[in-house]
């Protein structure tokens, strides 16, 4: 079970999250090429370890928040708002679980 | 004589306290206290069971949870439970228990005969001798194999208990309550730290309790009861006994099960059989101990075979002696204690057999005190006996080939090591690492926040021992952030130092083959080891799963170091290099029920109910699951009343004159803020920036892909208030796609929106007559020029706030009524009382769908995941000079190349056969049984009792321009075949002027 830091909620229960995937893609204009819209959906990196991925607290306060994770050791080194327009909340930036560092 | 093996004294169960149960039909005795293992033990039984493969005569080898054999049926009817440690079962009045995996008696049981066809079950047999030919699987191997390979039987009824789930938090968590771990629990909470302390038995003390031993100058035991006492009296620790740790997860997660009642013959009211524990400790102290290896000879499978320090825990824990003419066989210095307290409780020791040549000089003194013999340099080669061990022959350790030495006894006490328990150490992230001092795998680097101490960590020496729980409780909980000091160490009497040489398999008397059992449970031998190794299956992970070593229930505890060891010896390199399984939860087996926990029969889901539901049921209405809801599916008006009577007469009634249907599931968004027109617009494919004030629209969803993810209208109902309705189905996902868009990639757009599905009801009245019947109750205009196909307007239904949208799902003149789910009901009455003397009736979700399909709107089955707009008709609908959500995806060539699967309508042509949902389209000179050539499918079929006939909607390839065709509609599985004709998939009112009367 990994226990997520909601920035607003704090630490809290996977099963309380819905996975977003892979947040580092940027979401390309209106103008972008078919092949960028492609790369949008379909590509992705499959990175062995620091992953920066989107998560919905779903059954929480249903924010949308940037998770940093190591995909090896599931180790979380920050959570932060999706939003740049919502307040950072309390615990961004900390670590939220024990794994050691 | 009743109990003929037990001590005169001694043991920590209840003398006054004696319990009667039955093993096999017969009546035995035993004390509070006992196991159902040391209950017969006492009593002299020691055949159990017959093995997995082999059927050979099986006993008790262990003491705790790590027993590979010993398995039993516990319980009868509804509360059987099979495969049932033996040695893990507290006794209770009146238990019964059963052995398994013998036929017709556990005496004499015919597939016995397997041990002689020994060569045929060897290492990979599954794979070798059932290849061929694929019928015979289900025919005949399958059958034979459960048959003659069969564990104990599951019971056939539903369990009668309850399972319960709880949560707790915690600063440390100690694994195991041995002296290590009693020592850890006190020192962290006296610093003050919330501490939890588990251990997997009734009593605290673990080897305390195990072994002769003294610690601050009185008994293990009693020294062990004071300082579960003291814990018991500390507020801040809670105590789970009864309880197993049995995985360590993610981020210091911990799952443990409480045996709340297995103790007992069943439940007390209101208390569940089993808990599962989720704990989330800051830090975790693993003092787990550790697990005995047996010594690996010829037949060491004897009933009368076991591991030295189970038989010191049946003197010591129960007062049972295993058996009267006892050999100690070893490779290290601990089995000599089992010498010792075999001779306390008055067992002849026959001799300590030792393969090492130079045995401590300390323990041989003490053996010499004693008068027992002392063999070094020798170990058993193999044991001999019927269903009971008769004797040994002791083969040298150094190579020579002498004969032989025939040594008869009852019981041999056998010792190959310690296996620190380093599963939950593993199961954290971590890695053992081989210790060659010890010959064993000890604890490596951490990866969480655990340490391992104790046996767990490889120190086999009780003052170790308590000195590391002493530091480990205290730095535990110093990390948690606790301030304190230490508290008193505690000091044992014993004193031997632990030694070992490594002994991995015995020689075998005359280098004959003999079966030496590796993995007992799953009947693995040395031989099938070596085998696997030959045959390529040379790593850890594939001898596993080659030979099954460590895949039974006992994940191989007593097995798998063995296995190893003996790989490594069959590769000719060093155990390292060979590596470790990594262990995986569950630690014990775990009964299914605690993961299900109360959500069970009607808890297992929510159940949502509409505000008419009460109402519907009194009419008598059936009703159909729609995710959690419940919606009237139609409206038996007499017990005759088969579902096709009601949906012609309900689709009839709506099509000729007026009728109700509950709406109320629809998901439902509100949506304000300055953007919305702007979010809309890139939400759905069509426009959404003209909108005026008071008007509805129906859009179209993509998904990024291309793909159509849901249909709707939404509706202005003000300057900055829109309002969303989304299919029943994704309510819940278009709310997360709405708020990961506005979160993400649209943060810039002013809007805010939240879910409203429950806070109101919604009431459809369709037909030629709604507006008539509205008109009785509704304050506001409604003729075509004030209130047109699409409007919207607030109004009072009587005295009733409520919304009234013009929007049609049935092809008919109609209107939406939203009210406060308050008034839902009283909304409804209402509308049936307005509507009473032109005779209105409601509808289900059966003549709901049924005028769908007439009109050809797609709904779920239609979108499939699969379906663009292009392919459902709806590409019209799409502006492309503007952004929306899938734009350029849905424009990739596949997806708008030829043969797509097309939306279209289908129409039997042979008169009277009904079409079949799931049917698939194909070519005429297909034949039946081959539907690789599949065109398509039909995804919805009803009777339409507006055109008297059987109607579908199917999805084709290109089918939108193949009306007109006439292909074939077949279901193998039903054996049929029909011919249908393709048709446009509106089948009445094709211009819409009905909606626009
Ligand atoms: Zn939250």
């Amino acid at each position: 079970m990994l226990r997520i830091e909601c920035p607003w909620c704090g630490v809290r229960n996977e099963d309380e999250f819905s996975y977003g995937g892979d947040a580092s893609v940027q979401r390309p204009a209106d103008g972008g090429s078919l092949d960028e819209w492609y790369d949008y959906v379909y590509t992705r990196d499959n990175s062995a370890g620091q992953h920066t991925e989107h998560w919905q607290h779903l059954n929480g306060c249903r924010a949308w928040i940037t998770v940093v994770r190591d995909t090896i050791t599931h180790e979380i080194f920050d959570t932060a708002p999706a939003s740049p327009n919502l307040p950072p909340g309390s615990g961004s930036g900390k670590k939220t679980n024990g794994v050691k560092s | 004589m009743s109990q003929k093996f037990r001590c005169d004294e001694g043991g920590a169960i209840d003398r006054r306290k004696p319990l009667s149960f039955t093993f096999d039909g017969k009546t035995y005795q035993g004390y509070e206290g006992d196991t159902l293992a040391s209950a017969l033990l006492a009593n002299g039984v020691h055949l159990l069971g017959r093995s997995f493969k082999y059927h050979r005569p099986r006993g008790i080898m262990c003491a705790g949870s790590e027993e590979p054999n010993a398995m039993v049926e516990l319980r009868t009817g509804a509360r059987k439970e099979p495969n049932t440690r033996a040695t893990t079962i507290e006794l209770f009045d009146g238990l019964v228990a059963n052995s398994q995996n013998r036929w017709p008696s556990l005496r004499f049981d015919v597939m016995a005969v397997n041990n002689l066809f020994s060569p045929l079950l060897s290492a990979g047999f599954y794979y070798k001798t059932f290849m061929w030919p694929v019928s015979f699987w289900t025919n005949v191997y399958e059958h034979i194999i459960r048959r003659a390979a069969g564990l104990g039987t599951a019971a056939t009824e539903a369990d009668p208990d309850f399972y319960e789930q709880c949560h707790e938090h915690c600063d440390v968590l100690v694994v195991g309550a041995g002296p290590a771990g009693l020592m850890a629990a006190i020192s962290a909470a006296n610093y003050g730290a919330r501490v939890i302390i588990a251990d997997e038995h009734a009593q605290l003390g673990g080897s305390l309790i195990n072994e002769n031993f003294n610690v601050d100058g009185i008994s293990g035991k009693d020294w062990a009861a004071r300082q579960a006492q003291k814990l018991a009296g500390m507020n801040n620790v809670h105590i789970l006994n009864r309880t197993t740790i049995f995985g360590y997860y993610d981020h210091n997660t911990i799952g443990a099960i409480e045996k709340v009642s297995d103790h007992v013959p069943q439940p007390a009211a209101g208390k569940p059989r089993q808990r599962m524990w989720t704990l989330y400790p800051k830090r975790v102290v693993i003092a787990a101990g550790a697990t005995e290896r047996p010594l690996i000879f010829g037949n060491n499978d004897k009933p009368g075979v076991m591991l030295a320090s189970a038989v010191r825990t049946y003197i010591n824990r129960w007062g049972v002696k295993p058996g009267s003419r006892a050999i100690v066989a070893t490779n290290n210095s601990d089995a000599y204690r089992t010498a010792i307290d075999l001779h306390q409780a008055g067992v002849r020791v026959v001799a300590v057999v030792d393969s090492r040549m130079h045995p401590d000089a300390p323990l041989a003194a003490k053996l010499d005190a004693l008068s027992i013999e002392l063999i070094a340099g020798k170990t058993i080669g193999a044991a001999e006996g019927g269903q009971h061990l008769r004797y040994v022959q002791l083969v040298s350790t150094q190579g020579l080939t002498a004969d032989p030495q025939r040594i008869d006894c009852d019981l041999v006490a056998s010792s190959s090591g310690w296996n620190p328990n380093v599963h939950l150490h593993s199961q954290s992230g971590a890695k053992p690492i081989y210790d060659e001092t010890i010959a064993s795998f000890v604890p490596g680097q951490s990866r969480q926040a655990e340490v391992s101490i104790g046996a767990a960590k490889g120190s086999f020496e009780l003052q170790d021992c308590l000195d590391q729980g002493r530091a480990a409780g205290a730095e535990a909980a110093k990390l948690s952030g606790f301030k304190g000091r230490l508290i008193k160490t505690a000091s044992a009497s014993d004193d031997d130092a632990y030694s070992i040489e490594a002994l991995w398999i015995a020689p075998t008397p005359y280098n004959k083959s003999y079966k030496q059992f590796i993995d007992q449970q799953n009947d693995v031998k040395a031989s099938d080891i070596d085998l696997a190794a030959r045959e390529g299956y040379d790593s850890v992970e594939l001898l596993k799963r080659y030979t099954t070593q460590g895949m039974a229930t006992d994940q191989g505890k007593t097995s798998n170091v063995n296995a190893l060891a003996i790989l490594a010896a069959q590769r000719g390199e060093p155990i390292p290099e060979v590596g470790t399984t990594t262990f995986r939860p569950p630690y014990v087996p775990v009964a299914m029920g605690n993961f299900a926990g109360h959500t069970v029969g009607y808890q297992f889901m929510p159940v949502r109910r509409t505000a008419i539901h009460d109402w519907n049921e009194k009419q008598g209405a059936v009703f159909i699951e729609a995710g959690m809801w419940l919606r009237a599916r139609y409206y038996p008006q007499s017990p005759e009343d088969t579902l096709y009577d009601c949906y012609v007469r309900e689709t009839n009634a709506t099509r000729s004159n007026v009728a109700m249907v509950d709406v109320s599931t629809l998901g439902k968004i509100d949506i304000q803020g300055p953007d919305v027109a702007e979010f809309l617009n890139r939400l759905y494919i069509n426009n959404w920036l003209k909108l005026p004030i008071g008007r509805a629209r129906y859009g179209i969803m993509l998904r990024e892909d291309g793909v159509v993810f849901d249909d709707g209208t939404t509706t202005r109902l003000g300057e900055n208030h829109y309002f969303m309705t989304t299919t029943t189905a994704n309510a819940a996902p278009v709310l997360a796609h709405m708020e990961y868009y506005h979160q993400t990639a649209w943060p810039e757009l002013d809007v805010v929106f939240c879910s409203v599905t429950e806070q109101w009801t919604g009431i459809a009245v369709a037909g030629p007559n709604s507006r008539k019947l509205l008109e009785n109750v509704i304050d506001i205009d409604l003729s075509n020029e004030a209130f047109p196909f699409m409007a919207y307007g607030e109004c009072k239904m009587n005295n009733i706030s409520a919304r009234l949208f013009r929007i049609s799902f049935s092809g008919e003149l109609a209107y939406e009524v939203n009210v406060a789910a308050d008034y839902g009901e009283q909304a409804w009455l209402e509308l049936l009382e307005a509507g009473r003397e032109m005779g209105v009736s409601p509808y289900g979700t059966e003549a709901l769908g049924t005028m769908r399909i007439e009109k050809g709107h797609v709904a779920g089955s239609e979108l499939d995941g699969r379906t663009t707009a292009l392919d459902l008709g709806l590409e019209g609908m799409a502006n492309r000079s503007k952004h929306f959500i899938g734009k350029h995806n849905s424009q990739r060539p596949a997806l708008i190349g030829d043969g797509r699967l097309q939306v279209v309508g289908i129409k039997s042509v042979e008169a009277g056969r009904n079409l079949r949902i799931g049917a698939h389209l194909v070519d005429d000179k297909v034949k039946l049984e081959s539907v690789s050539q599949s065109q398509g499918h039909i995804t919805a079929i009803t009777f339409s009792p507006s055109l008297g006939c059987g109607i579908a909607l199917g999805l084709l390839q290109d089918g939108a321009s193949r009306h007109g065709e006439q292909i074939d509609a077949v279901s193998p599985l039903h054996d049929e075949k029909i011919r249908v004709e393709i048709c446009h998939p509106i089948f009445i009112d094709p211009k819409g002027e009905l909606v626009r009367a």
